[in-house]
C-alpha cells in the first residue's frame, strides 16, 4: 500500500516540496510575478510537449515537432516581413504547415508503413533544412537584404506581437502573457477531449492494443493520422507564440524545444501513477521542469547546468514510470 | 517395425506449480519413419517439443537416443547430441537479413573453435555443400527476407540437417504454408526419410498426415491417449483419440429455428476451396467445429467483414450484406468475439468498464462526451449477468483469471443486442466452470438473434449447439443436429475421411 502511495504521489510530493524548498531558500521565489515567469518559461514547450502527448496516446511518437515549431516561425516572419501580409494570414499559415505535416507523417506512418520514431526524424531534417531555403539561410527581420539584392520592408504587425508580448490584467496589472493563456487553454482542451470524450477514449485504445480496437469497429488508420496531425498543430502554435515572442525568424532559435517537450510528456507519465501518456501529466511535467530552473536560476546556478537538471528529472521521472509502477508499456 | 527405435521416451512428466501439463509419456521414434504427433490446443505437445529439445528440463522420467541416455541442458546440447528442432514460427530458424549461404552455416560461426574472422567463400562453398545434400535448389545469395515462407522453412530445415541430426522435430511446419509449398517441403521429408532420419511431425492438417504419416501418436490432456502403427492407419481413431469423448456431457435439448437471419451462398473463403452455404436462424444456437487450420478463423472474419471473400454472397433479413469493415459489420449488428482475447480482444490499459463499452462509445456518449454513468451501468449489469468474478468494474483485466478475462470478451459484446453473434474459440484458455457459465448464457439469450461458435473441441460444440456444422479443408463438409448424433460419421468429417471425399 506504502508502495502503491509512492506511485501515485510520489511526484506531486516531489514537486510540492521543490516548491516548498526553494521557497525558503530563495528570495522572491514565492510571488505572482515568479509564478508567471515559470508558466511564461514552459508556455511553447508545454503546447509542443500536448501535442507530442497525442501520438503518444496511439502508440507513436512526433521526432518532428521542433522543427515544425521553428518552421511556423519561419512562416509567420516570411509572410509578414517579406511578403507584407498581416497577422491573421500569418497565423493561418502557421495552421496549414502544422496540418500538412500532421498529415503526412500520418500518412508516412499508416499507409507507407515507415516506423513512427524514422518517419518523424526524417521529417524533421527537412523541415530544418526547407526553412532555410526561401531566404538561403538568413534569419527575416524587416529591413533585411533578400537574396535578389532588395530589401524586405514588411514588418509584425502590433496584433501578431501581441500574442508574445501583451499582459492580461489578473489582480495585479499586466501580470498574465497571452502565451500563457494560450497553455493553460489548450491543455484543458486536449485533456478534456483525451479523457472524456469517445474519440480520446479509441485514441487510448488504439495505443494499448491496435487490433482489438479494429475489431471493435475503430477506423484506426484514421485515429492514427488525427493524432499526427493534433501534434503538427500544437507544434505550429508553439512557433506562432516563439514568433511572436522574438519579434524575428530567428534560424538559430528552437534547437530546445524537441527534447523539453518530450521530457515534459515523459515526465507525465508519472504523474499520479498514471504509466501512460496523459495530458494532465504532461502539463504538470512542464511546470515541474519550470519550477526547478526557474528555482535554480534563482539561486545563481549557471544556466549550463540547466540541461543536465532536465535530464536527471527524466530519468528519475522514467524510473518511477517503469519500475516501480511495473506496468512497463509505452 | 522390428527395428530397435533410436529416441525412446519413458515415463515423461511435467508440472508447472500445481498444474501438471505431462502425466507419464512414452514415446518412441524409430530410423527413417515419420511419427506424427496429434494432440489438441493444450494436450501438451509443445512442452514435450521443449523438453526434448532442451529448453525445459523435465521433471521425471527418461531419454534414451541410439541407446545413450540423453539429457540435454540446453537447445544447443541436444542439437550437438543430434536432436534437431524446427520450430512452428519459421523466422525463429533463420535470421532475415542474411543472406541463404550465411544462414546455413550460422550455427558454425557460433560454435567451438569457429575462426574469429570468416571468408565468405568458405561459407558459400560449405553453405553449398549443405544445399546440395538436401537437394536444395534457392539462390545461395538471395536474402532470406526476400524468400517465400516456404523456401525460408527450406532453409531453416536444411540449416537444421547440416547438423546431420538422428532426430529430427518438425512443429507444425505447414502451418503458414500454400498446398503447392507444402508439396515441396513433403518431398524433402521423404529424401530425409530416405536418408535413416527419425522424424517427429506435429500436425493437425489431415492432408498432411495422410501424406507423411508411417505411425500416428495422439495426445490429450498430457498423455498419450493412442497410438496406431497398424497399415492402412486408422486417421478416424487417431483424431477420436486426440479430441477423446467424455462419458459426462452435458447434452443440451437441440431446439428448431423458425425464422432465418444470416444466409450464405456460395461462398468461398479461400484458393481452391469449395464454396459454402449456409443459413442461421433466430434463436439457434450453431457451432462450426474442425481442426485447427480448416478456415474457421478465416470463415468467422469474413462473416465480421475483416476479410473478404473470394466469391458468393451473404444475407442479413434478406438484405444484402458485404462489409467492408469491422465497423460496417458491427452497424449491421452482427458482432465477433475474436479468438485469442490476449491478442485482439483485451485493451490492457483499460478497466473492466472500459473494455466493455469499447465498441459502443458512440451509443454511450452524447455530444461524443462519454456518459460514463450509462457506462457503469452497462458494465454492472454484465457482471452481474455473466457472474464475473472481480472486485468491481473498476478492476483492471490482468487482475482477473483466465476465464473471467473471457467473460468480459463475452460481456462486451453481449451489452447491446445483435443480429449474429460470432463467438470464435470462445473457451480457449478457459476453465470449465467459467465455459458452463458462458455456454449457459449464450443459450439462454439466443432469442432474437443467430448465435454461432467456431470451436475445435467436438465436446463444447456437444455442449452448446442446437445444430452442429462441420468444416474441413476451408468448407462445410457436414451437418448434424445436435440430437442422436452420429458422432462416428462427424468424427470421420472431421478427419476429412472417405464421406468428404464422396460429398
Amino acid at each position: 500500500m506504502m508502495r502503491d502511495y509512492a506511485i501515485r504521489y510520489g511526484f506531486i510530493v516531489l514537486l510540492v516540496g521543490l516548491i516548498a524548498y526553494f521557497a525558503v531558500a530563495a528570495d522572491g521565489f514565492v510571488s505572482p510575478q515568479s509564478a508567471v515567469f515559470i508558466f511564461q518559461s514552459v508556455a511553447i514547450t508545454g503546447v509542443l510537449a500536448l501535442g507530442v502527448t497525442a501520438t503518444l496516446v496511439v502508440g507513436g511518437f512526433d521526432l518532428s515537432i521542433g522543427s515544425v515549431a521553428t518552421s511556423a516561425m519561419m512562416a509567420a516572419s516570411y509572410a509578414m516581413v517579406v511578403l507584407e501580409q498581416n497577422a491573421i494570414v500569418a497565423v493561418i499559415a502557421c495552421l496549414v504547415i502544422g496540418v500538412i505535416v500532421g498529415l503526412i507523417n500520418g500518412w508516412l506512418i499508416v499507409y507507407m508503413r515507415v516506423p513512427d520514431l524514422l518517419a518523424t526524424l526524417g521529417m524533421m531534417f527537412l523541415l530544418l533544412g526547407l526553412q532555410r531555403i526561401p531566404t538561403e539561410g538568413r534569419s527575416i527581420a524587416t529591413g533585411m537584404t533578400m537574396p535578389d539584392g532588395s530589401v524586405a520592408n514588411g514588418k509584425f504587425s502590433e496584433a501578431f506581437l501581441a500574442l508574445g508580448r501583451h499582459r492580461i490584467d489578473f489582480f495585479i496589472p499586466n501580470l498574465i502573457p497571452v502565451s500563457v493563456v494560450v497553455l493553460v487553454v489548450l491543455a484543458v482542451l486536449i485533456w478534456f477531449f483525451l479523457e472524456y470524450t469517445r474519440f480520446g477514449r479509441m485514441m487510448y485504445a488504439v495505443g494499448s492494443n491496435e487490433r482489438a480496437a479494429e475489431l471493435a469497429g475503430a477506423p484506426v488508420k484514421a485515429y492514427k493520422i488525427w493524432a499526427y496531425v493534433i501534434s503538427g498543430v500544437f507544434a505550429s502554435i508553439g512557433g506562432i507564440l516563439l514568433a511572436a515572442r522574438l519579434g524575428r525568424g530567428d534560424i538559430a532559435s528552437g534547437n530546445n524545444l524537441l527534447l523539453d517537450a518530450v521530457a515534459a510528456a515523459l515526465i507525465g507519465y508519472a504523474v499520479l501513477g498514471a504509466a501512460k501518456p496523459n495530458a494532465f501529466g504532461t502539463a504538470v511535467g512542464a511546470v515541474f521542469v519550470g519550477v526547478l530552473l526557474q528555482g535554480l536560476t534563482m539561486m545563481n546556478a549557471p544556466y549550463y547546468t540547466q540541461d543536465f537538471v532536465k535530464g536527471a528529472v527524466l530519468v528519475v521521472a522514467l524510473v518511477f514510470t517503469f519500475a516501480l509502477s511495473g506496468r512497463g508499456k509505452r | 517395425m522390428g527395428a530397435d527405435a533410436v529416441f525412446r521416451v519413458d515415463g515423461l512428466r511435467k508440472s508447472f506449480g500445481q498444474n501438471e501439463v505431462l502425466g507419464g509419456i512414452s514415446l518412441e521414434l524409430h530410423s527413417g519413419e515419420v511419427t506424427v504427433l496429434m494432440g489438441a490446443n493444450g494436450a501438451g505437445k509443445s512442452t514435450l517439443v521443449k523438453i526434448i529439445s532442451g529448453v525445459y528440463a523435465r521433471g521425471a522420467g527418461t531419454m534414451r537416443l541410439a541407446g545413450n541416455a540423453f539429457d540435454p541442458q540446453t537447445p544447443a546440447e541436444a542439437i550437438r547430441a543430434g536432436v534437431v528442432t524446427v520450430h512452428q514460427n519459421i523466422n525463429d530458424g533463420v535470421v532475415a537479413d542474411l543472406d541463404v549461404a550465411t544462414n546455413l552455416t550460422l550455427d558454425r560461426l557460433s560454435g567451438k573453435g569457429a575462426s574469429l574472422l570468416f571468408k565468405p567463400a568458405n561459407v558459400r562453398a560449405e553453405a553449398k555443400a549443405v544445399a546440395d545434400r538436401m537437394g536444395l535448389t534457392i539462390d545461395l545469395k538471395a536474402r532470406v527476407s526476400d524468400l517465400s515462407l516456404a523456401d525460408r522453412q527450406m532453409v531453416a530445415i536444411a540449416r537444421a540437417m547440416a547438423h546431420e541430426p538422428k532426430v529430427l522435430i518438425l512443429d507444425e511446419p505447414t502451418s503458414s504454408l500454400s498446398s503447392a509449398e507444402a508439396d515441396r517441403l513433403f518431398s524433402l521429408i521423404d529424401r530425409l526419410r530416405g536418408h535413416g532420419v527419425a522424424i517427429l511431425y506435429i500436425s493437425h492438417r489431415m492432408s498432411d498426415i495422410r501424406r507423411l504419416a508411417d505411425r500416428i501418436v495422439s495426445m490429450r490432456d498430457g498423455v498419450i491417449s493412442g497410438a496406431f502403427d497398424q497399415k492402412p492407419l486408422d486417421y478416424e481413431g487417431a483424431v477420436n483419440a486426440m479430441l477423446g469423448r467424455k462419458i459426462h456431457l452435458d447434452r443440451v435439448v437441440a431446439r428448431h429455428s423458425a425464422s432465418a437471419i444470416f444466409t450464405a451462398e456460395g461462398l468461398r473463403i479461400a484458393q481452391g476451396s469449395k464454396p459454402i452455404s449456409m443459413t442461421l436462424g433466430a434463436g439457434e444456437v450453431v457451432a462450426i467445429t474442425g481442426l485447427v487450420g480448416v478456415g474457421k478463423t478465416a470463415l468467422a472474419e469474413t462473416l465480421f467483414g475483416v476479410r473478404k471473400p473470394l466469391a458468393g454472397t451473404m444475407h442479413m433479413d434478406g438484405k444484402p450484406y458485404a462489409p467492408g469493415s469491422a465497423r460496417e459489420a458491427i452497424a449491421a449488428g452482427v458482432f465477433l468475439v475474436a479468438k485469442d482475447r490476449a491478442e485482439s480482444g483485451i485493451v490492457g490499459g483499460f478497466n473492466i468498464e472500459r473494455n466493455i463499452s469499447l465498441p459502443f462509445l458512440k451509443r454511450m456518449s452524447s455530444f461524443s462526451v462519454m456518459k460514463t454513468r450509462a457506462e457503469r451501468v452497462a458494465a454492472r449489469r454484465q457482471i452481474d449477468e455473466l457472474g464475473i468474478v472481480c472486485r468491481s468494474e473498476k478492476d483492471e483485466l490482468s487482475a482477473l483469471s483466465g476465464g473471467n478475462q473471457q467473460k468480459v470478451m463475452v460481456a462486451r459484446w453481449m451489452s447491446q443486442a445483435s443480429r449474429l453473434f460470432i463467438l470464435d474459440e470462445p473457451f480457449q484458455g478457459v476453465d470449465i466452470s467459467a465455459r458452463r457459465d458462458i455456454a449457459a448464457k449464450l443459450r439462454a439469450s439466443a432469442d432474437g438473434r443467430a448465435t454461432l461458435i467456431f470451436v475445435t473441441e467436438i465436446d463444447e460444440a456437444l455442449e452448446t449447439a442446437d445444430r452442429i456444422l462441420v468444416m474441413s479443408e476451408h468448407t462445410i463438409v457436414g451437418e448434424h443436429r445436435n440430437a442422436d448424433i452420429d458422432l462416428d460419421r462427424l468424427l470421420a468429417e472431421v478427419a476429412g475421411g472417405p464421406l468428404h471425399s464422396a460429398a
